[in-house]
């Protein structure tokens, strides 16, 4: 039992700069992808389950399949829209932060909106003709609905979350993994257990694991206090 | 109170002429004429699956006829001025004061005017001391009530009740039995479904028969209760005498 795990506990421990640089892009680079794709998907998911056109039903299998969508596949995408040959090239993105959101955002995106429009529609069952009596349009439902929903939506956003901190091909494609600019917990891991350098990867694979279980910690807490709340 | 007179043009009398309603071709509500006075108690009843629901959501506005035609009084489409309070009602996930607001920030309220209004509201019907507590946490009867309440908040010329009581204890259903003779004291006209033949004995002043999607007879409730001229009526009512 020594090597790579007493390594990790120690880099752990000595809160080790590089340790924390990594820790702190990753955070800020899926934090910011759950901000933006829930600004887009919850309103996005109860549109959907509000609305009525043809069509409606390809696009929620079409989301419902993106839920599955490869991260490989996810940064590919991205990385074919922000090279200097592609639509967006001019911005400069590839191998920014900001490129690592957009590729986590393109995953997170189908998670929130699939489960948002499952919950939405469920509560609109039961709520239409109340509201409808109480005078509300279909549109003035939707913040209700979300609002009625929010318990049960924290759990596909915390899904989504924790798609976007395990995933480990979209970030490395549009990233580039640079040391000190993005190189995120799922992106050193790759390195440096190629590298041989086990401690730094093990002590990752600790934090992340640790933030996950913590996540849904508080989450499965949140749910329990709120149905006890609010029933 | 000034609060229900303030209306300007009445919405009521509420005509149905030749109403139906069909899903997929099969009529469900047939050929309904029909009248409802202002400030009656009108109670609507009927077998199971006699369209009793159905008429009151087609009066509310929930669905539209699909032949014949619903007109209001003020001649507008669906006027604001009514409510309809269901048998299971659907309370939002929030604090009951806030139950009691939101229908008022529907109508463009301003804040202060909503929490007049709540305040009051709270007050009249004794909910204040519950006023924050999660509504879904409430018992049946304090949500039914809460319900009562919201409906009469806003207003209404005519309040629609679909089996108000039938999910109630004896008395929970007093207290709303007691709730709705108020709002009818107030000059609110009350449109009622029921199964429950004594509560349709203590409210009616108005009876509308319904049997298979027709309205079969629409009388003062004590010519009704003598002894209905329509055969369907008076198995209807003998029934709850082998019953009871």
């Amino acid at each position: 039992m020594d090597g790579p795990f007493f390594t990790a506990i120690g880099l752990i421990l000595g809160a080790d700069a590089g340790l924390l640089q990594i820790i702190g892009l990753s955070l800020r680079v899926t934090l910011t992808a759950v901000l933006v794709a829930c600004a887009i998907g919850l309103p996005l998911g109860a549109a959907l389950a509000l609305a009525r056109f043809p069509g409606r039903g390809a696009v929620i299998v079409l989301f419902n399949a993106l839920m599955g969508l490869p991260p490989v596949v996810a940064g590919l995408v991205v990385y074919l829209m922000l090279s200097r040959a592609g639509p967006f090239g001019d911005l400069a993105l590839l191998f920014t932060p900001e490129a690592m959101i957009l590729a986590q955002t393109v995953l997170i995106l189908p998670i929130v909106v699939s489960l948002t429009r499952s919950v939405v529609e469920d509560i609109w069952a039961e709520y239409r003709e109340q509201l409808q009596s109480l005078g509300a349009s279909r549109l003035r439902a939707v913040p209700t609905l979300l609002w009625d929903g929010r318990v049960s939506l924290l759990t596909g956003v915390l899904a989504g979350f924790g798609r976007a901190s395990a995933e480990v091909g979209a970030v490395l494609i549009v990233g580039g993994n640079i040391a000190g600019h993005t190189r995120t917990m799922t992106t050193a891991i790759t390195l440096e257990t190629s590298r041989g350098n086990l401690g730094l990867a093990v002590a990752l694979g600790i934090i992340l694991l640790t933030l996950t279980l913590t996540l849904n910690a508080l989450a499965w807490g949140a749910g329990q206090w709120a149905r006890s709340r609010l029933g | 109170m000034s609060h229900h007179r303030a209306i300007a043009a009445s919405i009521l009398p509420l005509r149905l002429e030749a109403a139906g309603y069909a899903v997929g071709g099969e009529p469900l509500l047939s050929d309904i004429s029909l009248t409802v006075t202002a400030g009656r108690r009108l109670i609507v009843m009927g077998a199971n699956g006699a369209g009793k629901s159905l008429l009151l959501r087609l009066c509310h506005g929930l669905i539209a006829p699909t032949s014949g035609r619903r007109v209001w009084a003020d001649g507008t489409h669906r006027p604001e001025a009514q409510a309809m309070v269901f048998q299971r009602p659907v309370l939002l996930r929030r604090s009951v004061a806030a139950n009691l607001d939101y229908p008022l920030a529907l109508r463009g309220l301003s804040r202060s005017a909503r929490r007049d209004s709540v305040a009051r509201t709270l007050d009249r019907f004794g909910l204040a001391p519950m006023a924050d507590r999660p509504a879904r946490l409430l018992s049946g009867g304090e949500q039914q009530r809460l319900a009562l309440a919201r409906a009469w908040s806003m207003s209404p010329e005519v309040l629609f009740l679909d089996e108000p009581t039938s999910a109630l204890d004896p008395s929970a259903t007093r207290i709303i039995e007691e709730m709705i003779e108020g709002f009818s004291a107030e000059g609110i006209t009350i449109v009622m479904t029921t199964h429950d033949l004594g509560q349709a004995r203590r409210l009616a002043e108005d009876v509308a028969f319904l049997h298979r999607g027709r309205l079969i007879a629409h009388h003062p409730a004590a010519n009704f209760f003598a002894g209905p001229t329509a055969p369907e009526a008076r198995a209807f009512l003998a029934g709850d005498l082998v019953w009871s």
